[in-house]
């Protein structure tokens, strides 16, 4: 064990990083029990595990934002106190994270040097950091401008210019949080490539993800957490996805989901030529026509960003619009400059929104007052003309969390303090089971537990089954793969090709993702 | 988890952040060369030793109720309504415009169209600031604030005006109808055989505010309209989703709060002055902030806070008489400095507290 370390044994033997025994409780939550692991240096060591099972903490614990109640970190072989970033930062980790932190109207230098900077007087860091800049962007293939402003730059490049940050403090270490949530394939792979230049250099890299897929393709260690534990480090040659999803839930888990062909009938939603300008005069939709059926799911695939999320908001009722909607063959009213989304849902339309917690609950509202939002005015609700009937809507509300196995199923508990995947059933329970005619969901599994993707698929085939159609947006391929019927690709408020899923593969979708047009595929 | 059990929260914060409230006043108290505990003694007796006293702090404590509860209405939309002092002022037009238009033969009849008249004009001067906002973006707490000033200069110069006692020089209207004088607690009091002192100005409307603050919390709590304002509130994106329109609840909740605000003339003008003068608002539109924030906008701590404050004028009134050292500026610097440890620096109180929880928590497992 690492107590026996000292001073003198070689840092190059020694591992980059190694945790002994740290723990961390947040009041009566035990985040990290006793959590011991070890990265070797210039290792791709990859770290998996459901939502809350504590990897964030870890992390966090390792860049200094919390301290741990017990344990130790020892930085090449050389046990180290982390009390706050500047100390992970001057024991050479850097850390990228999720949500970027980036001055969007700085230049990339601007951004790179900020905290950084040598004196008072900026020139000499910005001259100084110009040139390292360019040296590491060439070494390691990040091709990023150092002069353009950030705003004007792609996801992608936030992701690399936050790459640099780190690079440019002298990070041996890195640690990238979910990085890939927001790239396309393409931009993905340019990520790994990067990632494998830093490895080739001696950098170590930690990557916490949920996706197995990458951990299988990039890394060459892997650890998995469940519940605040290390349940096991392996290494990814001798392991599978199936293995990993087991270990990370702690019993079998369906990854593709069983469904019977569809059998589709009458059109149920119709649109045509739609055309979205946002409230900044931007053209987000420029003319989308498709077609879903009942009894079918359509899945629209593409990078976020991309237009679908205005098209679900046009549909959901709450986004102005040209063009033509209708639903079973009634047109909708697309003019309405205020929210339409109670006559939306009077005509059979339910909605998952893509951002649960910003839109489809109220995170300080109980549970049960969140599984009447948006149907809050319906008869069936009310005691008199006067008053809600609260103690009815508890009842059908603890009904509707049993069924769609909420946990804990109690409805008196506010919505924010149920967990990602139980608050997005909490969504689906009441969109679900309003019965509609048209469903349509957004980003159905993001932040997501495996075991709940798996049982929050299975509802959505079911709704399906009962000859509902179904319009599903995700950025996850797997998951369109995996549920769609048809497939439409969303890139630039345009749909770029519609394919079949047993015809396609994540190449093929990738491309159309990143624009390439190829219209024949087009409905 | 919760961090710490409910009643902590309502119960022990506000008792605790009151005292650290009255040792910070008493060290101040202290430095001035006075005895901070007689300070203490001189405003409990003062506001609450003697039926007189208590008189007058219900007489406050209603103001507050109003004026509490019409900030915290707007509030569960989150809108920082701080125009209460207008809209009370404008309350007292509607109040005094209805009880001089008609010679009132008994106040139960007078008392529900004064209501109505001070309700509406109080929600007349709410109206534009929210309508602006809903429309086009005006920032409330900048309109509302504004309108407060064109409210004191309207009623200035109606009451130097048109509005003006023929006659004399003063400011102010004539007396109302004799029949429009509402019950005092003397007068309530006596039938039952209590003695209530005569010489207080606290009567019926305390009762309206109770009513009203029920009203408050059956609106909040079990009407749709409530649902939709809280909803906003905590998320105007949700709300958006969920077909809640924000002109409509903007709007609806700012015409309810500026009613409120208006109903506390009401007390003032109708129960007290029994004719509308100048700066009868006395402030309150701005107490009610404090105690609507104080209160957690739930209409029981707003009650609960209203009494405090209450409490505190008439504490204070009593205490620049009792004890001579201690100037009419001093006795604000004692209030203002619990309202600072109870409002705004609530969390001062909080945050250690659910520390102390957790870790009983924690050796409880």
């Amino acid at each position: 064990m690492a107590n026996d370390k000292t001073q003198g044994r070689q840092a190059t033997a020694a591992p980059a990083i190694e945790l002994v025994g740290i723990s961390k409780a947040f009041g009566p939550v035990q985040a990290n029990k006793d959590i011991a692991i070890s990265v070797a240096k210039g290792a791709i060591h990859g770290i998996i595990g459901e939502n809350g099972a504590g990897k964030s903490t870890l992390m966090s614990i390792l860049y200094g934002f919390y301290k741990a109640d017990a344990g130790e970190i020892f930085i090449n072989g050389h046990k180290t106190e982390i009390p706050d970033s500047q100390a992970a930062i001057a024991a050479g980790i850097g850390m990228v994270f999720q949500h970027f932190k980036l001055v969007e109207n700085f230049s990339v230098l601007e951004n790179v040097v900020l905290g950084a900077e040598d004196g008072p007087l900026l020139k000499d860091s910005l001259d100084k950091a110009r040139v390292k800049l360019t040296e590491l962007s060439t070494e390691y293939e990040l091709n990023v401008d150092p002069d353009a402003i950030v705003e004007e730059l792609s996801v992608g490049h936030h992701q690399r210019i936050e790459i640099l940050k780190a690079l440019y403090r002298q990070a041996e270490i890195l640690i990238l949080d979910e990085p890939t949530g927001v790239l396309t394939p393409a931009e993905a792979d340019h990520l790994f490539r990067i990632l494998h230049n830093l490895k080739t250099e001696g950098k170590t890299i930690i990557l916490i993800t949920h996706k197995l897929r990458e951990i299988m393709n990039v890394t060459d260690t892997v650890s998995v957490m469940r519940r605040g534990e290390m349940d096991s480090t392996v290494k990814t040659s001798e392991t599978s996805p199936e293995d990993l999803a087991e270990r990370m839930v702690g019993r079998k888990v369906l990854l593709t989901i069983k469904k019977p062909p569809a059998r589709p009938g009458d059109t149920v939603l119709k649109v045509d030529n739609l055309k979205v300008v946002d409230e900044f005069g931007v053209a987000r939709v420029k003319g989308i026509s498709l077609e879903v059926r009942a009894g079918e799911i359509l899945g629209i695939a593409g990078v976020a960003g991309n237009g679908q999320t205005h098209l679900m908001e046009v549909l959901g009722g709450y986004m102005p619009a040209t063009g033509a909607i209708s639903i079973n063959g009634q047109d909708i009213d697309l003019t309405g400059v205020h929210s339409d989304g109670q006559s939306r849902r009077a005509r059979g339309i339910a909605h998952v929104p893509e951002d649960r917690q910003a839109q489809g609950l109220i995170m300080e509202f109980m549970a049960w007052e969140n599984m009447v939002f948006g149907y809050h005015h319906d008869p069936a609700y009310q005691k008199n003309r006067l008053l809600m009937n609260n103690a009815e809507i508890r009842k059908q509300s603890q009904a509707k969390m049993e069924r769609f196995d909420v946990r804990p199923p109690h409805p008196n508990l506010q919505a924010k303090s149920f967990s990602g995947g139980n608050q997005q059933k909490l969504v689906l329970a009441r969109e679900i089971e309003r019965n509609p005619d048209l469903l349509l969901v957004g980003q159905p599994t993001r932040g997501v537990d495996i075991g709940a993707i798996e049982f929050i698929h299975q509802q959505i085939v079911n709704l399906r089954d009962q000859g509902k159609a179904i319009l599903l947006v995700s950025v996850e391929l797997d998951e369109i793969m995996s549920l769609s019927d048809r497939i439409a690709v969303m890139f630039d408020g345009q749909i770029m090709g519609e394919r079949d899923p047993a015809q396609t593969d994540e190449k093929d979708l990738g491309l159309l993702m990143a624009g390439v047009s190829e219209r024949q595929g087009a409905a | 988890m919760e961090k710490m059990p409910r009643w902590a929260d309502v119960v022990l914060v506000p008792l605790i952040s009151i005292a650290l409230a009255f040792i910070a006043a008493g060290l101040v108290v202290l430095a001035i060369g006075e005895n901070p505990f007689d300070m203490v003694f001189f405003m409990v007796r003062g506001a609450l030793g003697s039926s007189s006293g208590i008189g007058f702090t219900l007489y406050y404590t209603t103001n507050f109720i109003f004026t509490g509860l019409a900030f915290s209405v707007a509030m569960h939309a989150r809108l920082f309504n701080i125009g209460g002092e207008g809209q009370a002022t404008m309350g007292g037009l509607g109040a005094a415009l209805v009880l001089l238009a008609v010679p009132w033969p008994h106040w139960a009849l007078a008392l529900p169209f004064a209501i109505m008249g001070a309700a509406l004009l109080g929600a007349a001067w709410a109206a534009i600031p929210a309508y602006l906002q809903a429309k086009r973006g005006s920032h409330i707490v900048i309109t509302t604030i504004m309108f407060n000033f064109i409210g004191a200069a309207f009623m200035i110069y109606l009451l130097n005006g048109i509005l003006k006692k023929p006659g004399q020089q003063s400011a102010e209207t004539v007396t109302f109808p004799k029949g429009a004088h509402l019950p005092t607690f003397h007068e309530m009091l006596a039938p039952l055989g209590i003695e209530f002192s005569k010489s207080t100005p606290a009567n019926i409307s305390f009762f309206v505010a109770l009513i009203a603050a029920f009203l408050v919390w059956l609106l909040i709590w079990r009407t749709r309209l409530g649902y939709q304002i809280r909803s906003f509130g905590q998320s105007e994106t949700a709300s958006t989703y969920a077909g809640i329109s924000a002109v409509k609840v903007t709007i609806i909740s700012m015409l309810i709060s500026g009613g409120l605000a208006g109903m506390l003339a009401i007390n003032v003008v109708m129960g007290e002055a029994e004719r509308l003068i100048l700066n009868f608002t006395e402030g309150a539109g701005f107490m009610g902030i404090a105690v609507g924030l104080m209160g957690r906008n739930h209409p029981v701590g707003i009650v609960l806070a209203a009494f405090l404050f209450g409490t505190l004028n008439q504490g204070g009134f009593e205490l620049l008489w009792e004890m001579p050292g201690i100037s009419r500026e001093m006795v604000l610097v004692i209030q203002a400095l619990i309202i600072v440890f109870t409002g705004a620096l609530v969390n001062f109180t909080r945050y250690p507290l659910e520390r102390i929880f957790l870790a009983m928590q924690k050796r409880a497992n």
